[in-house]
């Protein structure tokens, strides 16, 4: 039984569009029987947080190709991508690289 | 035999590699001793200061390895407030602050392109757009110009005309350039130094209030009348280039400097060859580009991916403001350019040196001018050499060509008594059958004038009437050069045929 963890969710890039123009959301995801990983936050944002055309931010289980994810400042292909659990207080950022030139 | 294959498979380790450890047990390729943070190519972690140096690193490589500016050049920078280009301005700005022996040795100059009419922005979106733009300018310290892209209809047609310059010097003359650019330094020492820095922060042209209401209006009605997506996109690139031009040719810019980036770069390929502009591949891909003639536009971006660039942005803090787009939350497939965008994308998820790839099939294209071609009439939009080839009416470009006149209504006007007997000769002479019949029809006139991708988007512009009066006025003034020079040319072959005709009497 995982503890409700606290993260910060940020979105940079152009992505900030899909949520309403805000950046920085201070989550708080409830306990649950698996651990948090990347995949299951994903699946919590498209339900919490986007706000409209999430085949624009979500493709399948993972993001979209183009939008890059950093946990604290990290690029997530280091730290298992999808398979990452989550700890309290993390910090994730999701940048769209294909908004502007 | 079996067996001992049998005792080899049993050895190789079953199942899925083992999951990535984590990120304490890594360590930096480069320096072998650094967290790293970030992973570029496939597998290759850097840290944070290997991943700021390799970054620098290409983009001074870039500059340096291609010697085509020149010390004290003055350079423009064109800057869209996105990532790709933000990042390009800083690195122009770092660059220059360097310690002497290292430092860029051009003066800069940095142009933003307000194109919130084109994509249905309200004027106060745009206004406060533009306040972010001014602070994010002047913290540059370079002198910046901010135009709309309403000014495009203020355009003087002379844009569209190729400037011939002299060509750019040998190696012996890049070394020649630096070496007295650098004893001139030295002699003027300090003050030198101090009064470029002056230059750079005294003089910022401030643009000249919001633009009209009727030109406003006049841009949303052109935009509005283009059926597709993708010729709206090629539309605004074609307009943005021409004003940017227009502003380097102004205040004396002789190298613009663009931001795309590898992955841009390769997106614009596949999607080029999609729209019909094979021929012009090596202009629209590669380092430089000089279409222009006297001012050459430059692409020092193209070996950095996305990626890097938005790691780089996030983890130095570089400012860029993110502007909606024409395609700003359009679906996959709204566009060519979408399409190919996500083809591509995917494409690289799965198989990551897709994008390296195309990067070094477009690096092989080279700028040959086809035989016999070498100064031909330029495209009125792209202003690249048109791929026509009059003689070769099997093509379809060729067919494409010779049906213009067909599909011309009867002009009932004194032009017309000649129009027969020029019909009579087509098969042969596709061009003076134009040039009789089609002096009277805008259109006509226009898409003549246009290279194979530029009349397809323009296919998708019901009525050329919309466009602003440069480019119309140029096309109009082209054609009737074309007549006047046939008629000329068909006077001297009559007058030649007298001659031998006296001669042999």
């Amino acid at each position: 039984m995982a503890a409700p963890l606290s993260v910060e969710v940020e979105f940079g890039g152009g992505a900030e569009l899909l949520f309403d123009g805000v950046k920085k959301h201070q989550v708080t995801l409830p306990g649950q029987e698996e651990p948090w990983d990347i995949r299951s936050l994903l699946v919590w944002i498209k339900k919490n947080l986007l706000k409209e055309r999430p085949e624009l931010f979500i493709q399948g289980d993972s993001v979209r190709p183009g939008i890059l994810v950093l946990v604290n400042d990290a690029d997530w292909e280091l730290l298992g991508e999808l398979d990452y659990q989550l700890q309290d207080q993390d910090s994730v950022l999701f940048i769209s690289t294909l908004h502007g030139g | 035999m079996c067996e001992m294959s049998e005792e080899y498979r049993e050895s190789v380790p079953k199942g899925l590699p083992q999951p990535r450890l984590g990120i304490e047990d890594q360590k930096c390729v480069k320096c072998k001793e650094g967290l790293p943070v970030v992973v570029i190519r496939a597998g290759d972690a850097f840290c944070r200061d290997c991943f700021k140096a390799l970054y620098i690193h290409k983009f001074r490589a870039m500059l340096g390895k291609n010697r085509l500016i020149f010390p004290g050049e003055k350079v423009l920078l064109a800057w869209s407030g996105g990532a790709s280009s933000s990042s390009m301005v800083w690195q122009v700005l770092e660059g220059l602050s360097r310690d002497s022996a290292k430092r860029l040795r051009f003066v800069p100059g940095v142009v933003y392109v307000d194109e919130g009419a084109a994509c249905g922005q309200s004027p106060e979106n745009r206004a406060k757009t533009l306040a972010e733009v001014k602070l994010v300018l002047q913290t540059t310290g370079f002198p910046w110009h901010i135009v709309a892209l309403e000014e495009v209809f203020s355009l003087p047609p002379s844009v569209l005309r190729f400037a011939a310059q002299e060509p750019a010097g040998t190696e012996g003359a890049y070394k020649a350039a630096v070496d007295s650019f650098l004893q001139q330094q030295h002699a003027l020492g300090a003050d030198g130094v101090e009064r470029q820095s002056q230059h750079c922060s005294q003089d910022p042209h401030s643009h000249t209030g919001p633009p009209a209401t009727a030109q406003t209006q006049a841009l949303s009605r052109l935009f509005d009348s283009v059926k597709t997506l993708t010729a709206k996109e090629e539309l605004l690139q074609t307009l943005r280039t021409h004003l940017i031009l227009h502003v380097a040719r102004n205040h004396g810019y002789s190298k613009v400097m663009t931001g795309d980036s590898c992955t841009r770069l390769a997106i614009k390929l596949m999607t080029s060859l999609a729209l019909g502009r094979g021929a012009f591949l090596a202009w629209d891909t590669g380092f430089s580009d000089e279409r222009h003639g006297d001012v050459v536009v430059v692409r020092p971006m193209r070996e950095h991916t996305l990626k890097e660039v938005a790691f780089y942005n996030h983890l130095f803090a570089v400012p860029s403001i993110c502007t909606p787009a024409l395609d700003t939350k359009a679906p996959e497939k709204a566009s060519i350019h979408r399409l190919m965008e996500a083809f591509i994308l995917r494409l690289q998820a799965q198989f990551p040196s897709t994008i390296s790839t195309v990067y070094r099939t477009s690096e092989k294209l080279i700028k040959a001018p086809r035989d016999g071609c070498a100064a031909g009439p330029r495209c009125l939009l792209c202003m690249c050499t048109l791929d026509v080839d009059t003689a070769d009416s099997a093509t379809a470009f060729g067919a494409q060509t010779s049906h213009l006149p067909q599909m011309q209504p009867p002009v009932a006007q004194a032009g017309a008594a000649a129009g027969p007997c020029c019909c009579a000769g087509m098969g042969g002479a596709p061009r003076c059958c134009r040039s009789c019949l089609c002096r009277e029809d805008p259109r006509a006139q226009v898409m003549e004038q246009l290279c194979y991708g530029c009349r397809v988007n323009m296919k998708d512009l019901p009525s050329l009437e919309p466009l602003p009066p440069y480019i119309l006025s140029e096309a109009q003034l082209r054609s009737q050069r074309a007549t006047v020079e046939q008629e000329v040319r068909e006077y001297l072959l009559g007058d030649s045929e007298d001659e031998t005709r006296t001669g042999e009497s």
